[in-house]
């Protein structure tokens, strides 16, 4: 059949002529081939002190964000919970009281917001989905850590710190 | 031989046996290293500066482990394998002539620990029984993959020996005696008589047959079936923990350094180096020569490690097609070309 890519090759597996079945010709094109990379400068980055830039669509641990007064803009409307496809977001909603206008931009705030980042896969499905912008997952990577339980981040962990600070 | 000889020998024991084990240690690290370099990466650099305190945390490590003998394996055996693997690696080095004598406050120090007159038939009896420190162990691990492992380095072991020796008979030929001492004198300096002196420049062929049985000896890459990881687990040491396993990988590292020294003495003129004839001073002689001796047995353990890093495993039935019918015909053409060329001169 005619090829439509021009990729095909044509293989041909002829004997091995007596150069090539000596070995030796082909061991030292080898070892040339290895000195080349014995002085080239190693790929490696030295992973504590130097960190691989990431790229500008990584998504890490999620933050939640503040609005330019600083205060919450997240209304535990719960969108992002829906959205999740591994249910990993969970929240428990407040109502504003007064004077607390200068923490919580809307009248309804999410007073409990955890995200098991051991069932977070990192999709980004709560950012799209939140209509208020308060979710982004612009951070680091999750770090380790020993115990499950740990890995539940609640507001402490996700939410920007203050603008004032 | 007085007792201030005896105690220059007991000196020169411990100093050789100690030098072995720091190459051997620091050979471990250096293979690390070059394995790092050849694929583009840094290699440990952690422990120390440059990660030169690696080999100590391994050896701590290894110490550490806790020891694991097999409720079916035969005990005493299991822990016979790995002491006689590291007790033929380490004997090795007694005939070897590590340079000429240095005068130390009228004492003469011969820097051989002993100067046999059958010294390469002693490496030989050597090396031929490294092989039942694998056999011993693959065997009383009571697993099949230790076993399969262990009769691989048995029957490579012998297979490569027969070559190895046929082409040492082409260099001794040339020689004219066992003496490792008297072979690395007949190779004084580097050029007379209008040729090269080292042996290498006189048996090319037989050398490239020996160090190819040399790779096969120690189980380097790429006749490492014995412990080939792919498809016996970890071969002869699969049922080896803690430092009896550091003494299998330690035996390797050592044959090497004692591998490379014979080559270094049979071929590469031991511990004579260019030019040696113009430097006035005995001892300074002697200590350039040691030098020397080291450097080139240094650039050996590289080649092994450059070889490693380079070329794959062979299948097992090549590597018996290449000891049978490769090396061992070539090595008979070889002695029949030497015999030829004395002959007719």
């Amino acid at each position: 059949m005619e090829s439509l890519s021009n990729k095909r090759k044509v293989i041909e597996s002829k004997p091995l002529n007596f150069w090539e079945r000596a070995y030796l010709p082909a061991i030292i094109q080898g070892l040339s081939i290895t000195m080349k990379h014995f002085f080239r400068k190693p790929v490696t980055i030295s992973y504590p002190e130097e960190k691989r830039e990431f790229s500008e669509n990584f998504r890490g641990m999620h933050s939640l964000k503040r609005d330019e007064d600083g205060r919450e803009r997240c209304t535990a409307c719960g969108l992002c919970a829906l959205s999740c496809p591994a249910e990993a977001i969970t929240m428990i909603a407040a109502e504003r009281q007064k004077g607390e206008e200068n923490l919580y931009r809307e009248e309804k705030y999410a007073a409990v917001y955890e995200i098991n980042m051991l069932r977070c896969i990192f999709c980004g499905l709560c950012e799209e989905a939140c209509p208020k912008e308060a979710i982004y997952l612009d951070g680091d990577i999750v770090p380790a850590d020993y115990l499950r339980k740990d890995f539940i981040y609640g507001k402490d962990k996700l939410v920007e710190p203050p603008l004032n600070q | 031989m007085g007792t201030a000889d005896i105690v220059i020998k007991f000196a020169l024991v411990i100093i050789i046996f100690l030098i072995s084990l720091v190459v051997a240690m620091y050979s471990t690290y250096a293979e690390r290293k070059i394995a790092a370099f050849f694929q583009d990466r840094i290699g440990p650099n952690r422990a120390g500066p440059f990660g030169i305190l690696q080999p100590l945390a391994d050896g701590a490590k290894m110490f550490l482990k806790e020891e694991i003998i097999p409720a079916n394996a035969s005990a005493f055996l299991f822990i016979a394998g790995p002491s006689l693997a590291i007790l033929t690696a380490c004997i090795g080095s007694a005939v070897i002539p590590w340079g000429q004598k240095l005068t130390i406050g009228g004492h003469i120090v011969d820097l051989q620990v002993t100067d046999i007159n059958v010294g390469v038939l002693y490496i030989f009896g050597v090396v031929s029984l490294g092989v039942y420190g694998v056999m011993i162990g693959g065997w009383a691990s009571n697993n099949k993959y230790s076993l399969l492992g262990a009769i691989r380095a048995a029957s490579q072991n012998i297979s490569y020996e027969i070559s190895m020796g046929l082409s040492i008979i082409a260099l001794l030929m040339v020689t004219g005696t066992l003496s490792l001492r008297e072979i690395a004198e007949q190779q004084h300096g580097f050029w007379s008589h209008g040729w090269f002196t080292w042996n290498f420049f006189r048996q090319p062929l037989g050398f490239l047959l020996f160090i190819v049985c040399a790779f096969a000896e120690t189980n380097r890459t790429p006749f490492d079936l014995p412990e080939c990881e792919t498809e016996l687990i970890g071969g002869y040491h699969t049922e080896y923990s803690s430092m009896k396993l550091g003494f299998y990988l330690f035996s390797e590292y050592i044959n090497m350094f004692i591998s490379g020294a014979v080559m270094a003495t049979l071929y590469f003129g031991g511990y004579n180096f260019p030019f040696m004839d113009h430097i006035d001073s005995a001892n300074w002689v002697t200590i350039l020569g040691v030098i020397a001796l080291f450097t080139k047995i240094f650039l050996f353990i590289f080649f092994f490690m450059w070889v490693r890093w380079t070329i794959p495993r062979f299948r097992y039935d090549q590597l018996m097609d290449l000891g049978w019918k490769v090396l061992i015909p070539l090595a008979i053409a070889n002695i029949v070309i030497t015999g030829l060329v004395i002959t007719f001169k």
